[in-house]
């Protein structure tokens, strides 16, 4: 099973001919993904390592019957890119873009909920899904896990890059890095409900930062719908208020968005957080050894 | 980036919000000019991108053009809460009937936007959420349909905005939402909105903040607002060389990759810093996955040109970077900063080829560079080497 992504899905790349784009289908073929397609309007008919370019999203899915798009679009073409998939109705829109106006973002999040929601969208910012030996749609790097039984969801890449690596004996069913701006399109909670579903996950870690209080309203959605056991981790407990910590979303504004606050509801909610990444991966380790 | 109160106010004026007459002056002198334009009595003003202005004696009346010059003699280089005063607004004076408040801002939680207003602005708007609540309407915005006057209107009559001036109060609520969408804010805030005893309606302060993500589309904006950048500003040269530098107050300088793991060796440091004399991490850097030398050497050479600095914690996890690039990176870094790396140097490197990145390091034989497995170990050493470095 794995959450949103399996080895049925058929990936195609919005932006596949730019260098990122390029590079990191590469890498996913590499890792066993089934890429069937590539996006630019202006190179179509072309191909990438024989991977063949169509003009949009919706062609590419009439002649690949790709259900999963990963965006690599910049900045300013992005809401565009996002706009034709949700049109293309596709089922899951993986937008790697960092950088991303947050109007654009919310735009985009709102035209998708009057269309019906029929796309998933993940990101932007955010390195992607994998669902270890089944298929990568994104820049996670595949070989630092394996395939295994806890679930991840992370606002962060490295950290997430981090969890998976020091979990790596145990493995993962499926790590979702949704990302760091503002404005997401699955949020922690979608991911924690996707996880207590899925029969092939007996654990989840869960990685937040500081910024919003979507770590607060996750640790309510535990306490009343997660029987599996859930482990936390989150970052910024020294980050200073008003400033941004690199993610666009990792701001303390006021007393609002702290790591305290999160790490409190969490608990409060029976997760057990670790207080350093380390620590976090060992007590995933003990919740493992005494399923 | 956050705006200053006269900042914002060129923003209102360009789309139709009406704020009072005034100039930003850098002298007391010039304060006399401008007092003496306007003709009336003034208010000078201190231009931080703080709050808590009036408290820390930022604000001050002036009736005269002597006293103007006086106030803003007053104000010209105070500290309030951090920020210096270089500028202040002069602006004319106004008499005020009643207080309103209104902003637009982004809601995180609907992935969407917030109208917030009420009758009853001025004071702290946090304060009048908590002991007001009833008194502060929350509408929200449709990011797609936006605000137009049907919306406007309704947020107007939700904050009970009394009807005499609910038309005028109106079009300013539709200017501001241009304000917002126009200029890509994610806050834009009026505490006060005023209205003058002779029934007109006018933005008193202001507050926005515009989206850095925007400014590719917003380059005369942003340029025209960017702040100074003096020498001894860490954090202005290193935007200038595009790195993710964000000052702290402690003493262990931070490089890392990824916005998260950076933040988690902040605090991994602080927890190691109470065991060797309350050392905290001097900084927040993040030099993002690529980790090239150049990217390595610019940011050490921020981080070690900062005095505060006792030792440096390089903490990165190779995952599209692998470790021996990383290595590669740091042995170049400091061959490039020579004797200005003299500062102990403690590398955590994981993840992909980890054991060639340590086979670097370990022939390069660097004398200030300790290289420590795990984190929480690395972090330990580099707080016990500032400590003892106190």
């Amino acid at each position: 099973m794995a959450i949103f992504l399996t080895e049925q899905s058929r990936v195609i790349v919005q932006g596949i001919t730019g260098s990122e784009g390029t590079k990191h289908t590469r890498r996913m073929v590499a890792s066993g993904t089934n890429v069937v397609g590539g996006v630019n309007p202006r190179k179509a008919g072309s191909d990438v390592d024989g991977i063949p370019v169509f003009a949009t999203v919706a062609e590419a899915m009439k002649e690949t019957e790709a259900d999963v798009t990963v965006v690599f679009v910049p900045p300013a073409f992005a809401k565009d890119a996002v706009v034709e998939a949700i049109d293309a109705q596709i089922g899951l829109a993986v937008v790697i873009t960092e950088g991303i106006p947050v109007q654009d973002s919310a735009w985009f999040w709102q035209y998708n909920v009057d269309a019906g929601q029929t796309t998933r969208i993940i990101g932007p910012n955010c390195p992607g899904l994998i669902s270890p030996g089944k298929s990568n749609a994104g820049i996670i790097p595949a070989t630092i896990t394996g395939p295994g039984r806890i679930g991840l969801v992370s606002k962060s890449g490295t950290l997430t890059y981090q969890m998976m690596y020091e979990l790596r004996d145990f493995g993962f069913s499926t790590g979702v890095g949704i990302g760091g701006d503002p404005v997401i399109g699955t949020t922690h909670i979608d991911c924690l409900a996707a996880f207590e579903a899925d029969p092939e996950t007996d654990a989840i870690v869960m990685i937040g930062e500081i910024g919003g209080d979507a770590e607060e309203r996750a640790a309510a959605y535990i306490a009343d719908n997660v029987k599996k056991p859930v482990v936390g981790y989150v970052a910024g407990f020294t980050a200073p208020e008003g400033k941004t910590m690199g993610h666009a979303g990792a701001i303390v504004s006021g007393s609002s968005g702290t790591a305290a606050a999160k790490q409190e509801a969490l608990e409060a909610a029976g997760v057990k957080v670790g207080k350093t990444p380390s620590a976090t991966a060992e007590l995933m380790r003990e919740v493992m050894k005494n399923l | 980036m956050d705006l200053m109160e006269y900042q914002a106010k060129e923003l209102f004026a360009k789309h139709g919000v009406p704020v009072l007459p005034g100039e930003t002056v850098d002298t007391p002198e010039a304060a006399r000019g401008v007092a003496e334009r306007i003709g009336k009595p003034v208010v000078v003003k201190a231009q931080v991108k703080t709050g808590g202005r009036g408290k820390a004696g930022g604000v001050k009346l002036a009736d005269t053009p002597e006293e103007a010059v006086a106030r803003a003699t007053d104000i010209l280089g105070l500290d309030i809460k951090g920020h210096l005063v270089r500028k202040v607004l002069v602006t004319e004076a106004s008499d005020i009937d009643t207080e309103y408040y209104v902003s637009f801002l982004l809601d995180r939680a609907n992935r969407s936007y917030l109208a917030m207003a009420s009758a009853e602005g001025g004071m702290e708007i946090e304060q009048l959420a908590v002991e007001r609540p009833e008194a502060l309407a929350k509408v929200p915005v449709d990011a797609v349909k936006g605000v137009d006057e049907t919306k406007a209107r309704e947020i107007v009559a939700a904050a009970k905005i009394p009807a005499d001036v609910a038309d005028q109060v109106t079009a300013i609520v539709q200017s501001l939402w241009q304000v917002f969408v126009e200029e890509e804010a994610t806050l834009v805030e009026v505490n006060p909105l005023c209205r003058t005893p002779d029934g007109r309606i006018v933005a008193l302060d202001g507050k926005v903040t515009l989206d850095g993500n925007a400014e590719f589309r917003h380059k005369d904006v942003f340029s025209a607002y960017a702040d100074v950048v003096a020498d001894d500003d860490l954090e202005g040269r290193a935007k200038a060389k595009d790195l993710n530098y964000v000052k702290l107050d402690g003493q262990v300088g931070i490089i890392g990759n990824g916005a998260g793991l950076v933040m988690s060796t902040l605090d991994v440091v602080a927890y190691a810093g109470e065991k060797h004399g309350g050392v905290k991490p001097a900084n927040f850097l993040d030099i993002g996955g690529g980790a090239s030398a150049q990217v390595m050497a610019d940011g050490l050479e921020i981080i070690l040109s900062d005095p505060d600095v006792k030792s440096v914690f390089v903490n990165v996890f190779g995952g599209i970077t692998s470790c021996d690039a990383v290595a590669d990176g740091i042995v170049q870094a400091l061959g490039m900063l020579g004797d200005a790396a003299h500062k102990p140097l403690v590398v955590r490197l994981d993840g992909n080829n980890v054991d060639e990145g340590h086979r670097i390091l370990s022939e390069a034989n660097l004398p200030q560079v300790t290289v420590v497995d795990t984190m929480d170990g690395a972090a330990d050493k580099a707080a016990e080497l500032a400590g003892a470095a106190l």
